[in-house]
């Protein structure tokens, strides 16, 4: 199951690729579809395999995508936390 | 242009932006806006009150920074972001000060400004981002540039040698210096969260690509390609000397924070100083309105 999502803001994209490039999972490809200023935004080509570390919003150098934990991902994550920093 | 998003989920970055003026002008593949992202994520890691910082940009790409953060944020003449910046700090010691600027206004155009706050010590956190060039302008030569790098203004190749910002504020006496690329996004942001624990002048250098001027010329690929470059020949070496770390063509970059020391800032200084000789008639500044006072010119 996936632990994260991603969103995109497609709008605002501009192409440069580096979400796609630095996805430690693979998750995104430059899709074939047009945005209204005529750039190739990203999709998701693997959902399942997203972790939500928001790596992608971190690069993202117009703001327009970002990764988000789910909320079973957020309670496991506080759950291990607490239990002793099991993986 | 607003978030449309189905999903009730929000960039954490939105916070930080004037959404209204998006998308922002800067080209496809630069790296300012990544910094822009380091940046937030240090406001929210670091918990510094939001209204507490100021953040003052000069002219260039970079400086357009404060245009577009939902801070409290000054665009100044060129070159002159850090002299405004100290002016804000001494009349409000309280405000967390950030001058968010290029490699041309600060170190060119502002280069004495920048010097000499260093060597005053003031208690100001300057990210400046270097891509190298002087990008608005149309890609001339900057101070920043490599030797042998192709311009605008030298056709022919550079040949003028570079300064190497690290070793610059070091020599004139920052208390943190650090050197991060646009590919090192989480050590950039802590990087930022340890300068704003930090009191005294703060320097972190962020090299950015340039891929309409900079990297087309010099034939070095778009910016992803410099992104994948950065991630190959970039080697952390924390702690090292700032004399060997300066940049060339192509060649490897040494990032890390370079210099992390202790020397009493400006204004304990002139705090010191004027205790010492003016005692009681001494009124420091705090920043809060003043009473107002009876004209004396009648």
């Amino acid at each position: 199951m996936a632990k994260g999502r991603v969103s995109i803001v497609v709008e605002r994209c501009k192409a440069c690729g580096f979400c796609v490039e630095f996805c430690p999972t693979h998750v995104l490809a430059l899709s074939s579809a047009f945005n209204s200023k005529g750039y190739h935004p990203p999709h998701v080509v693997h959902p399942e395999k997203c972790s939500g570390c928001d790596l992608c919003g971190m690069y993202c150098p117009d703001f327009a995508i970002y990764g988000t934990k789910t909320p079973e991902a957020k309670a496991a994550g506080t759950k291990t936390q607490a239990g002793g920093g099991e993986k | 242009m607003l978030n449309v998003i189905e999903d009730s989920t929000v960039n954490p970055v939105e916070q930080f932006l004037r959404t209204d003026r998006m998308p922002h002008i800067w080209c496809p593949g630069c790296g300012i806006g990544t910094t822009v992202n380091s940046f937030s994520r240090a406001l929210v890691e670091s918990k510094v009150d939001l209204d507490s910082i100021a953040l003052v940009s000069g002219i260039g790409c970079t400086g357009r920074v404060a245009g577009y953060v939902k801070l409290d944020s000054f665009h100044t003449t060129h070159g002159r972001a850090i002299p405004f910046a100290t002016g804000l700090k001494l009349a409000n010691p309280k405000l967390n000060v950030v001058v968010y600027s290029g490699d041309g206004d600060l170190s060119a155009i502002g280069g004495n400004h920048l010097i000499h706050a260093a060597r005053r010590n003031m208690d100001l956190k300057v990210i400046c981002v270097n891509n190298l060039i002087y990008a608005m302008t149309g890609g001339q030569t900057a101070p920043t540039t490599p030797g042998r790098a192709t311009t605008s203004t030298n056709p022919y190749g550079t040949f003028e040698p570079a300064f190497n910002l690290p070793a610059l504020v070091d020599a004139a006496g920052a208390v943190y210096v650090a050197r991060w690329t646009t590919f090192h996004v989480r050590q950039l942001a802590r990087s930022i969260s340890e300068a704003f624990a930090k009191k005294g002048f703060s320097f972190i250098e962020v090299i950015s690509p340039c891929p309409t001027l900079y990297q087309r010329r010099n034939k070095m690929g778009d910016g992803l390609d410099t992104m994948k470059y950065y991630k190959e020949k970039s080697k952390v070496k924390n702690g090292a000397p700032t004399g060997e770390v300066g940049l060339t063509l192509n060649g490897e970059i040494a990032v890390g924070k370079f210099v992390d020391r202790e020397r009493p800032d400006y204004q304990t200084l002139m705090r010191a100083q004027y205790v010492e000789s003016l005692g009681e008639r001494y009124i420091e500044v705090t920043g809060e309105a003043e009473p107002e006072m009876e004209c004396a010119c009648g």
